[in-house]
């Protein structure tokens, strides 16, 4: 079997207190395992809380996991050393959600697109500008962009920016968080419509974190649903939206509101609150607000079991989730 | 009851002055809405909607923002109708909280962090309606347990920050209503939700006006939302409504074709899955939003539209009657 570019084993954070906060122990991921092949998209999908951000950061160690393993290549960066992983992180680059917060305003487009090779000691002065002009162009802005400012350009247009960015590096592996919830519904599929051309043309690898199941269709080859911090559901994305398993996974698809009117408004509300991550329920954290839940699930924390091939889901009724 | 509207908007038109310049950030906007109705105000950014209902609460931003010309009649608790442009800010303050109330999209905001949620719907009620404190004190109590809160005694006596998101939108809903209004203006209140806890919210505010029987002006830019909670919907582009009509009519046969283009744009659920395989693209909407200090001439929507024409860019189109009391800002309307 052909190693995976990423691979995610036992994944745990814990964001203690520290002498400048009090509070309980935030338990923002817990044992979460994932791979994800060359050229894969994975979406990490969940509501606040769920950890998805956490699994993104922790990846490039922008935050520093509490336990397990993030193999990259083979290696498990969580091990490096600061240099080593500034070496490592060429290869990964992150597109943030707002395009607005993200770009900044002292800058040029042709400086903040030049600034990660710049960094990595990339080239030439000539050979990085003209690296960011390739960028400019595969994301369709017109190459004068390079010398004007973020400001002069709409939400649409500044995520494009923060697209060539990424791609300036030519990394292996990008982490897209919530890159199109900022923007305009008419603005949100032409991006997502991007990102998938180049997906395709390039061969690019992504961890797409978004709270809309919605949004991750298109793009995803494997959808993973995260909720407090776990791994609810794994499955390739046409299975997950054809046959969906875990209650969780059934009631956020049934929650999202379809425009068309003649659908019908049947739909499953969840009762309640997500819980604090800081106190999670025993068991089955989504227990708390599953309709089918049962003694047993506050007992035992359900294991990922396989469904169908690639499809897993961690819910012990069988009888309800099939 | 009458069906007299509770709301009659007419010839509306808002202006901003941006660097000397003055730009309407909304114009020619007629609307009405009945007792017991849910109008969605629907659009993307920049199109208007929010300006719309800041100007019904005569809550622009003082110096930059003004409404030109128009009226904004509104049909009180008393029956008595007034000109909201015309009051001055003690007859506005008379009215907001009390006959007009009003939710906006961040509960965090829009709650004092440094008062208890039983004293923030408690306030109203000792303003307007002159209830003794022990009075208001017990009537928040239950305003908390009709919108759906547990343990309303001990919520009531708790602060903002120790209730979840979702807690602190049914707060700042149960402080809206505890006036009893006739006109609820809800800006966009699920958009900083999850949507597991829009769906409770949603349900909440239709169970609410089952009850109580306010008008609702509901300010969205989720298309969705507008299908599950609004009787008629009216969509903005560009400061101008370019469609209305009821929302089954609109969204099953737009007659305008940005409704057509936003309607596409939004994901369905199983489509995105069969478009892929068949290696199509999702349905866009070609170009961007138009500043509006420099808007198109004629038709704002033509530099993006399909059908457009030279005779879109001659004028501004009016709305044009397309039967079933339905309008639509487009020449081609019959093509659409």
């Amino acid at each position: 079997m052909v190693e995976p570019l990423l691979s995610v084993r036992g994944l745990t954070k814990h964001f203690t207190p520290t002498s400048f906060s009090r509070g309980p122990v935030v338990r923002a991921l817990e044992n979460v395992s994932f791979d994800v092949a060359r050229g894969e998209v994975v979406g990490l999908v969940g509501e606040s809380g769920s950890g998805k951000t956490t699994v993104g950061r922790s990846v490039l160690r922008l935050i520093e996991p509490t336990t397990g393993e993030v193999r990259f290549n083979g290696i498990d960066l969580t091990k490096l050393s600061v240099a080593e992983m500034r070496r490592q992180r060429k290869h990964m680059q992150y597109i943030f959600q707002d395009p607005f917060a993200s770009l900044s305003p002292r800058m040029t487009i042709g400086q903040i697109l030049t600034e990660g090779l710049h960094i990595q000691r990339i080239g030439t002065r000539e050979e990085r500008e003209h690296r960011a002009k390739a960028a400019l162009e595969a994301v369709d802005l017109p190459a004068d962009a390079f010398d004007r400012y973020a400001h002069e350009f709409s939400g649409g247009q500044r995520q494009r920016v923060g697209i060539a960015r990424a791609l300036a590096l030519e990394p292996q592996l990008i982490v897209a968080d919530e890159p199109v919830s900022a923007l305009d519904v008419s603005i949100q599929a032409q991006i997502i419509n991007l990102l998938r051309s180049l997906q395709m043309r390039l061969g690019l690898t992504m961890l797409f974190i978004s709270h809309d199941l919605a949004v991750v269709e298109y793009i995803c080859d494997t959808v993973i649903v995260l909720y407090l911090g776990r791994i609810m559901e794994v499955a390739p994305s046409e299975a997950l939206y054809a046959d969906p398993r875990h209650p969780y996974t059934r009631a956020l698809l049934s929650a999202i509101p379809d425009p068309d009117p003649a659908k019908s408004r049947t739909r499953q509300i969840l009762k309640g609150d997500i819980p604090s991550p800081a106190n999670p329920p025993s068991g089955c954290v989504f227990r708390t607000r599953c309709p089918y839940a049962v003694d047993r699930c506050a007992a035992v924390v359900p294991p990922l079991e396989e469904v169908s091939p690639g499809h897993f889901k961690a819910c012990i009724r069988h009888e309800v989730s099939g | 009851m009458h069906t007299a509207p509770v709301l009659d908007i007419s010839s509306l038109r808002t202006v901003f002055r941006i660097g000397g310049r003055q730009v309407a950030a909304v114009q020619d906007l007629d609307l009405t809405i009945a007792p017991g109705e849910t109008l969605a105000l629907v659009g993307e950014s920049g199109s208007g909607k929010s300006v719309t209902s800041l100007s019904i609460m005569g809550l622009l931003p003082r110096k930059v923002g003004q409404v030109t010309e128009g009226s904004i009649l509104f049909r009180g608790k008393s029956g008595q109708v007034q000109d909201l442009t015309r009051l001055d800010d003690e007859g506005l303050r008379r009215i907001r909280g009390n006959d007009i109330a009003m939710v906006f999209q961040e509960p965090m905001t829009s709650l004092n962090p440094v008062y208890t949620i039983g004293e923030q719907i408690a306030e109203p009620m000792r303003i307007h309606l002159g209830c003794s404190h022990r009075k208001a004190a017990a009537a928040a109590i239950k305003l908390l347990e009709d919108v759906g809160i547990p343990d309303p005694e001990r919520r009531a006596g708790q602060y903002p920050h120790e209730l979840s998101g979702g807690m602190r939108q049914r707060a700042t809903i149960a402080m809206a209503l505890s006036c009893d209004p006739v006109l609820l203006i809800a800006d966009e209140p699920t958009t900083a939700l999850d949507v597991t806890i829009q769906a409770q919210i949603l349900d909440l505010l239709q169970k609410l006006q089952d009850e109580r029987g306010m008008g609702i002006l509901f300010v969205t830019h989720n298309l969705g939302v507008v299908a599950e909670i609004a009787d008629r919907v009216a969509v903005m582009y560009a400061g101008r409504i370019v469609e209305t009509g009821t929302v089954a009519d609109v969204f099953t046969h737009p007659r305008h074709p940005y409704t057509v283009g936003l309607m596409r744009s939004v994901p369905r659920l199983g489509e995105a899955t069969e478009l892929r395989r068949r290696g199509i693209p999702l349905p866009t909407i070609a170009g961007s939003v138009p500043s509006l200090v420099h808007l198109p001439t004629g038709c704002s929507f033509a530099p993006r539209c399909p059908l457009a024409i030279d005779a879109c860019r001659a004028g501004v189109p009016p709305l044009y009657e397309t039967g079933n009391g339905r309008k639509s800002r487009c020449i081609r309307w019959q093509e659409v």
